[in-house]
């Protein structure tokens, strides 16, 4: 079957009313340690091919392996954040079979004793609620090297001539994340699924273990999806769609499977138990292979490596290294910057809310520091394809220039309209925002003299709207408040000139 | 011990990428069989007082620190490789893969 191919679809609805989705999601992340996991090579992001590999990493004769240190703290304090047992007891396996991406023709991996096993991890729906997920296990593995199918038309292995492999990927240390199977989610599910890696992606990036870009496949998804008849508790036959790669994907993909398996399952069909490619372009999913004695992976205990037996004390102390859970640290956030659910879901959608806090640690107020960080700045990062963080670390734009920035308003030298200028003088890289707003003159009139000038003028011209101020509608001081700013060139303190115009007409 | 059959020597030929025609087949089920045997006179062992171990050595927790060593050059790696293109191993088309 080709990717062109459609499948037959069932209404969402018709799905959930005639089965119960079970979900089972694996998720494998790429450690941000220096090394890989069993050998010294560097694993730095886009390196020229096969400049990160050594006799360990290609398999080669002889060459023996060696446990990162780094790596096996990692998986545990993985194991620990999703609240998983931490094995006293733990070996490494090899996964045997043929492929090129492996030249050892086998993946070390972990088999029947994992690092940690037994964990959940709690995700916030949409709809409000909190579905628990558990966690089956989490293992240490390494990552495969990258093919570059030759002679084909889309890249893709059909029509292949050959393959070119880069090494330098493989051996990089992996964790492989498993679920138990998700039940109970029905017509929640592909939220589910999204939730869950998403809280999983900010739980590892607090845990500061991963980079866990999903675009770069340092975080990647396989989904698997079976339906069972609706009440039935027995579960259905599954697939496994494989490198689902971002969250709205993940979403797609499990509608799409339900969708797909509930149109055969109700023709009277049944599924064939195999391995999907998604497709990200057009949201569909295709057969790969099937599930057959190719897959049959001989495990057996790796005979190079010894066991991993943590100590309890060690396991303690690196359970004190926790960072507190992202979702309770966004309630705990919004909760003190005094931010509405809209307010923090767009903050949280920008990514925004380490630079918030920054921001406030570095002295700002939470509004000035959601307001500088959500406007200009993220139309430009959004116009170079970044995030806003990465953007302004590009600059050299940090919460420094925010908080001066604040403060140059607060102190009464700038007014909103002059301070947008000057952030946008920072950020075309003319300095400081001091520097900024001396370099174009930017300087609120302080003269008072100038100030009661011009508002004694507009008051003047403008009879009829000062007459409805002195009887108590002072919401239209906004149109006097206008001209006098425009008397004064834009330079004038808004704040003062309404205090002066409501006490001229006798509403101060 | 069970008795290894020719369809288990078939599955294990195809798991190893080997060819094996009939007569190969057939003389593996006997020597592959004889091997096993062999092996299987250790089952006989008392171990009942014997804790499993999955490693001779009684060693645990053997690892050495995150710090990058030198890699080998992109001339040594591909030194061993049959064929290469584009400082990549080039390889054979896997078939009715993806
Ligand atoms: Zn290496």
């Amino acid at each position: 079957m080709s990717a062109g191919d459609t499948e037959a679809l069932m209404g969402y609805d018709d799905v959930l009313a005639a089965y119960d989705p079970a979900l089972g999601l694996e998720v494998h992340v790429e450690l941000g340690t220096n090394t890989k996991m069993f050998c010294g090579c560097a694993t730095t992001f886009g390196a020229e091919p096969n400049t990160q590999v050594c006799p360990v990493c290609l398999g080669l004769p002889g060459a023996l392996p060696v446990v990162n240190a780094i790596g096996v703290e990692s998986a545990i304090r993985i194991g620990l954040a999703l609240n998983c047992e931490i094995a006293t007891w733990s070996r490494f396996a090899r996964k045997n079979y043929f492929y090129p991406d492996m030249p050892k023709n086998f993946q070390t991996s972990q088999y029947d004793e994992p690092i940690a096993f037994g964990g959940h991890l709690d995700v916030d729906l949409e709809d409000g609620t909190v579905f628990r997920v558990e966690i089956e296990r989490a293992h240490m593995e390494e990552d495969t090297g990258k093919s570059l199918h030759v002679g084909g038309a889309t890249g893709r292995i059909h029509g292949a001539t050959h393959s070119l492999v880069d090494y330098n990927r493989a051996g990089i240390p992996l964790i492989e994340i498993v679920t138990k199977p998700i039940v109970g989610a029905g017509e929640r599910a592909p939220d589910v699924a999204r939730a869950y890696v998403a809280t999983l992606r900010d739980l590892l990036k607090a845990l500061g273990v991963s980079d866990v870009k999903m675009e770069q496949g340092s975080m990647r998804c396989d989904v698997n999806l079976s339906l069972s008849p609706k009440g039935s508790g027995v579960l259905g036959t599954r697939t496994e769609t494989k490198n689902v790669n971002s969250l709205r994907s993940v979403e797609r993909a499990v509608r799409y499977e339900m969708c797909r398996h509930g149109a055969i399952l109700a023709s009277g069909g049944s599924i064939l138990q195999e391995t999907r490619h998604w497709h990200e372009d057009t949201g569909i999913t295709t057969s790969g292979r099937e599930k057959s004695d190719a897959e049959d992976y001989r495990y057996f205990p790796e005979p190079d490596l010894v066991p991993i037996a943590p100590a309890r004390d060690w396991v303690e102390e690196l359970r004190a290294t926790l960072p507190e859970p992202p979702a309770q640290r966004r309630k705990r956030l919004q909760a003190a910057y005094s931010y509405s659910d809209l307010e923090m879901r767009d903050v949280l959608n920008a990514g925004l809310l380490d630079l918030i806090e920054e921001t406030v640690t570095a002295g700002g107020s939470p509004a000035a520091a959601r307001k500088w960080w959500s406007g200009e700045v993220a139309r430009r990062a959004n116009a170079d394809g970044q995030d806003v963080p990465s953007y302004a670390a590009g600059l050299g734009v940090g919460p420094a220039q925010v908080v001066e920035l604040e403060t140059l308003v607060t102190s009464g030298r700038l007014n909103d309209a002059m301070a947008r200028q000057a952030w946008e003088g920072v950020l075309d890289g003319e300095g400081s925002p001091t520097a900024v707003a001396d370099a174009r003159g930017l300087q609120l009139n302080q003269d008072s003299g100038a100030l009661e000038t011009a508002v004694d003028a507009v008051i003047a011209a403008n009879p009829e709207v000062a007459e409805k101020i002195r009887d108590g509608k002072v919401q239209a001081v906004g149109a006097l408040i206008g001209q006098v700013m425009k008397e004064m060139r834009g330079q004038g303190d808004a704040a003062a000139a309404r205090a002066l115009i409501l006490s001229r007409l006798g509403q101060a | 011990m069970a008795e290894l059959t020719r369809d288990a020597v078939e599955h294990l030929a195809r798991l190893a990428r080997i060819d094996l025609d009939e007569s190969e087949l057939n003389r593996m089920v006997g020597e592959l069989g004889v091997i096993l045997e062999s092996v299987a006179t250790v089952q006989q062992a008392p171990t009942e007082a014997v804790t499993p171990m999955s490693h001779p050595m009684p060693l645990v927790n053997v690892t050495r620190p995150d710090q990058i060593r030198p890699s080998l050059t992109p001339q040594e790696a591909l030194a061993g490789a049959p064929e290469s293109d584009a400082q990549r191993f080039s390889v054979p088309r896997i078939l009715d893969e993806d």
